[in-house]
């Protein structure tokens, strides 16, 4: 490369049309939240005691974690097998898997009946339950999330206090503190990486583990004992599409180039780790022999058809091409495929193939549901928006050439 | 990199070392089996659908003893309320309803109190237990109503409160877990005036169930739903029919939580498969880095 990339806060400006369409989808859905907590679940919800797992989980939570795989992915390929072009891309993905499981946590803290007990997991174990585990996997992986992005916290501020009125006259202790921080965190960074990839490995598998306790109570297309397996495959085949479409949707909306030639070399990945995950799922099918649902045309075969053809083999084939790797729009298609895909899977998991024995008729999410669903999102990008404009997140081309500069690379790596 | 190679390797032991420390206390806790040890004493209830005469006192009963909002008995005696296939809810822990297909007959239904309960391997708090005395009985202090214990129960027994902000609770049949500590029947079994229900150890309900078969060939169908079902439960049931796939759902005889807890501990043995793929990692991450330093240094 002829320049240097640097991470660097983004200097438009936080407001424009999308980003007024995003506040008011926002703030519907805060309405709607405000109405769960002021009347109940079943005020806002068409859950039932039929259907106890609506999208709250099936989406938003299931999906949301499986869609944060970004962050554990890239951290795996940069810092842990140490592939320095990526470094560009790491934190954009850091910042979009601190936010995404934020907004896991928060969707949790929702659906619960009992939010202010929220804690209880940590001081009450249970560990046959796979949700104990997801439970607490995540509360550690979300930890983890935040000291990985302290280092960028300490690069913004570094050198760069300016407390207000008579605080003023902290600034060389908090400048001194933050250093002192900075130098800690160096030291003991690879720790948290490793950390935060065998806390991901661990639940984004135990969500799979979750519906295993439905038992005949889920369609056998979709139960079988290699969910976790599935989930954890689907979640590495996930992470990098996010990372591309993210990258392309942020250079399109800041006005940057795009930064294909990282974009496509991360791309080669994204085939090899989706293969992987439709061998699993096709092999599970024949070894089962649940290709007999298939025959069945009705919504169930309808929506397995959707989730592994357009979700899985045709974004699969897109990835194998070169052709469709080089073009910035080709890999946008395909990207996207693969993570409709997996929302998808999840969806199917959690809500078409639970099929509960008494039900009179199926769940269907209401609109207040589908609100608080869509307006986490809208929520969640608006946050990445004001982020990427506070912290050097975005790699941006500098005029500097010569050594990277102390910042420019965290924890493990110069 | 500020770190040298020789701390990057002592502190990756010490965290193995510790976690091995922390794996060698906690293997009791996670083999839940032990705590969930059956008694051999442990209650149940044989309900013979043969001799139900659908009065629905249970329900009334029921509610009573539960302070749940009762009415009059005489609001309990509208033949209509049979057809509507009701379900144990928040306002009604057990409910009496009618089968039509192929002759009719009156089944009670409430949770089933499993041996190898679901919701118990599921809750996320271990708010729910399996008693002594059989019963499984959830903790109102430690829920924090995340429902899992809907999602993971064969029966759909458990109902929540989903109209209250604050407090909502999972409600099921406790066995009469009150009454029964205080050597009281269960009030549904102490109210039925046919005898249809036979509160005793498992063991002996078993046995009675064999022999009213035995007694009685033409009268019943050959099978105690609930000996076998799901590894078995508390609740058992006598009827002229098979009650399985019609009454209850078609069920195996293996523990419902078997499967996803032996893959839950398969996943964490002792911890060793989270340490492995740490230590993989660590390992992966010290080569990578010479590899680049060596780069470098050319």
């Amino acid at each position: 490369m002829s320049h240097i990339h640097i991470p660097t806060p983004i200097g438009k400006k936080f407001f424009t049309p999308g980003v007024i369409l995003l506040s008011l989808i926002a703030i519907n859905g805060l309405v709607f939240l405000a109405g769960r907590f002021l009347f109940g679940i079943g005020s806002v919800t068409n859950l039932d005691n039929q259907y106890p797992w609506g999208i709250w989980i099936g989406l938003d939570v299931a999906a949301g974690v499986a869609l944060a795989a970004g962050g554990f992915t890239t951290a795996a390929l940069g810092h842990i097998m140490h592939r320095d072009k990526y470094e560009t891309i790491i934190r954009p993905a850091l910042l979009t898997a601190m936010l995404g499981y934020t907004f896991v946590a928060i969707s949790v803290s929702v659906d619960i009946g009992r939010w202010y007990y929220i804690w209880h997991p940590l001081v009450m174990w249970n560990g046959n339950s796979a949700l104990f585990e997801v439970g607490i996997c995540v509360m550690m992986y979300l930890t983890v999330l935040y000291i990985e992005f302290l280092p960028i916290v300490t690069e913004r501020f570094i050198g760069k206090v300016n407390l207000p009125g008579f605080l003023a006259r902290y600034n060389k202790i908090v400048d001194l503190l933050l250093r002192k921080l900075d130098r800690g965190l160096n030291k003991t960074m690879f720790i948290f990486i490793i950390a935060g990839v065998v806390l991901s490995c661990l639940h984004q598998s135990s969500l799979g583990t979750l519906m295993i306790l439905a038992g005949p109570k889920m369609h056998p297309l979709w139960q079988t004992p290699i969910l976790p397996l599935l989930f954890l495959l689907s979640a590495f085949a996930v992470g990098f599409p996010m990372v591309i479409m993210e990258s392309l949707t942020s250079s399109k909306s800041f006005g940057l180039k795009p930064e294909t030639e990282v974009l496509s070399s991360l791309s080669k990945f994204v085939g090899p780790l989706l293969g992987v995950y439709l061998i699993g799922k096709l092999g599970d099918m024949v070894i089962r022999e649940t290709f007999v649902y298939l025959t069945e045309f009705n919504a169930i075969s309808i929506l397995f058809g959707i989730e592994v053809i357009i979700g899985v083999i045709v974004p699969l084939r897109m990835f194998l091409s070169a052709e469709v790797r080089k073009s910035p729009t080709g890999l946008y298609i395909a990207s996207m495929l693969v993570i409709f895909g997996v929302l998808m899977n999840r969806f199917n998991n959690f809500i078409t193939a639970y099929n509960p024995p008494y039900a009179l008729e199926s769940y269907i999410p209401s609109f207040g549901e589908v609100s608080v669903t869509i307006g986490f999102v809208a929520l969640e990008i608006l946050a990445y928006r004001l982020l990427v404009k506070i912290f050097p997140v975005i790699s941006l081309p500098s005029g500097k050439t010569g050594i990277k500069t102390k910042y420019a690379i965290r924890g493990v790596n110069k | 990199m500020s770190q040298n190679r020789r701390d990057f390797l002592k502190t990756l032991t010490a965290i193995g070392a510790g976690a091995t420390a922390l794996t060698s206390v906690t293997p009791n806790k996670t083999m839940a089996k032990a705590e969930n040890a059956l008694s051999e004493n442990r209650k149940g209830v044989l309900v013979d659908t043969t001799v139900c005469v659908g009065c629905r006192k249970c329900e009334w009963a029921c509610q009573g003893a539960h302070d749940l909002p009762q009415a009059d008995y005489e609001e309990y005696q509208h033949d209509e309320t049979f057809n509507l296939n009701r379900r144990p809810s928040t306002e009604n822990l057990t409910v009496v309803n009618k089968y039509n297909d192929d002759g009719q007959r009156t089944v009670k239904l409430q949770c089933m109190h499993c041996d190898h309960p679901a919701c118990v391997s599921a809750c996320i708090v271990g708010a729910i237990t399996k008693d002594e005395n059989g019963a499984v009985v959830w903790d109102t202090d430690k829920c924090i109503g995340c429902r899992y214990c809907m999602v993971a129960c064969p029966f759909q027994i458990p109902a929540f409160e989903y109209h209250k902000a604050l407090d909502p609770k999972i409600v099921k049949c406790d066995f009469c877990i009150e009454r029964t500590k205080e050597g009281k029947l269960p009030a549904c079994v102490d109210i039925c005036p046919v005898e249809a229900l036979t509160y005793g150890t498992r063991e002996e309900l078993i046995d009675e169930a064999r022999r009213r078969i035995k007694n009685n060939p033409d009268k019943y169908y050959d099978h105690l739903f609930g000996e076998h079902e799901v590894g078995g439960t508390s609740w058992l049931y006598l009827a002229d029919k098979d009650l399985s796939a019609s009454v209850f759902p078609k069920l195996g005889n293996n523990p419902a939580p078997g499967v996803s807890e032996s893959i839950q501990h398969g996943i964490f043995a002792y911890f060793i498969p989270p340490i492995s793929v740490y230590a993989l990692l660590g390992g992966i991450m010290w080569l990578t880095k010479d590899k680049e330093n060596k780069k470098e240094h050319k």
